[in-house]
């Protein structure tokens, strides 16, 4: 079973650009040291569980910085709506924000096919059984992405509002979107993954009038779980509020951008 | 589900600094606020360690309890969700403990 990716043998993640699949090789990774320790000693480890996807996920922010990178880790329940949001606003911003798309699937490159119909490139990670993106696959797909110095990196997680919240990815912020026709009360529900990210976009706002959804408190839970996150509301379908959002990724990529020079 | 990839982190890790040794019993450190279930990671331990010199190992794991901290009082007190209240009433509590995630010790076999 292989650590990096998560998956149990033969159904590895796989990065596909183009319907070519890269492989990364990490499989390979036996290591037998060949020392021994003396029968019924402690040996005190004090190391982190998740040290080593910190690490990589360091090595990726690092690599995001040099380049003057915009990269946000989208994480939602499937079916909330990130991947229309990101079709609107490659369509709307593309032509000034240079953007670029990893996808993040258990299985299909559909969503990577949207994208690319949208007007940008975009890599497609099929986790297999994973349940989330970890450092190292966002890494592979950034080598067969190869995004703009100065560009936005769009990482859309694998739909799941559990297991993403404790993978950091190197990215630059957390943006989690919730739908107005899943219940307000998701941030109580899923607490950790409303705590770990920096934004809060409601997406589907124009369906509000007929759901028994309250913007007031949706807001009220997630800042019980985390009082500084941002939140926007919009629809990607009738474009309400998405200008918002528009100025919030100029305003960020700017800083980043002027951060790395 | 990340119990999975969680406990094959451990594994790796702990494997690479056994050596050859066999572990007897393994301690790990798992805040109950750290979103991770210790009965799903006991039974992913199990199924990731076959094959291994941690195999068959006792798997130790200490839960310490949630702290948090008042971001306009500043008390600290116990937390047991993320979403608790203050005595003041004020919300969204700064966790201060109970999210460790943490490979304690090892003893060999």
């Amino acid at each position: 079973m292989c650590t990096t990716c998560g998956c149990s043998g033969t159904s590895e993640a796989a990065v596909l650009d183009s319907g070519h699949s890269h492989d990364g090789g990490h499989h390979a990774h036996v290591h037998q040291h060949g020392h021994e320790h003396a029968p019924g000693a402690v040996v005190s480890l004090e190391q982190q569980i998740l040290a080593k996807n910190s690490l990589l996920a360091e090595r990726n922010r690092g690599w995001f910085a040099g380049r003057g990178i915009l990269a946000l880790n989208l994480v939602s329940s499937p079916g909330a709506g990130k991947t229309t949001l990101l079709e609107r606003t490659i369509r709307e911003l593309g032509p000034t924000l240079p953007i670029g798309v990893v996808e993040g699937d258990q299985a299909t490159e559909t969503d990577a096919a949207r994208i690319r119909a949208a007007g940008c490139e975009a890599v497609q990670i099929n986790t297999g059984t994973g349940c989330h993106l970890d450092a190292d696959m966002v890494r592979r797909g950034l080598a067969a992405l190869k995004p703009a110095p100065g560009s936005v990196v769009m990482i859309e997680n694998v739909g799941n509002l559990v297991c993403p919240a404790l993978f950091d990815l190197g990215e630059h912020a957390k943006v989690v979107m919730l739908s107005v026709t899943e219940g307000d009360d998701k941030p109580l529900k899923y607490p950790h993954m409303f705590r770990a990210a920096q934004l809060m976009v409601v997406t589907k706002s124009d369906l509000l009038p007929y759901v028994d959804f309250s913007i007031e408190r949706c807001l009220g839970h997630a800042r019980a779980v985390n009082r500084p996150i941002r939140t926007f509301v919009l629809s990607a379908a009738t474009g309400e509020g998405v200008a918002a959002w528009y100025d919030w990724l100029t305003t960020e990529r700017a800083a980043v951008l002027e951060a790395s020079a | 589900m990340h119990e999975l990839s969680i406990a094959q982190s451990i594994v790796e890790a702990v494997c690479e600094r056994a050596g050859d040794s066999r572990v007897r019993r393994l301690t790990l450190v798992v805040g109950r606020l750290a979103a991770v279930l210790p009965d799903a990671l006991r039974f992913c331990f199990e199924v990731c360690a076959e094959g291994t010199v941690l195999a068959g190992a006792e798997l130790y794991i200490v839960e310490p309890a949630g702290r948090g901290r008042c971001r306009d009082c500043g008390r600290e007190q116990g937390m047991n969700s993320l979403y608790d209240l203050c005595a003041c009433g004020a919300a969204g509590l700064e966790c201060v403990g109970g999210a460790e995630l943490l490979i304690k010790e090892m003893e060999i076999a």
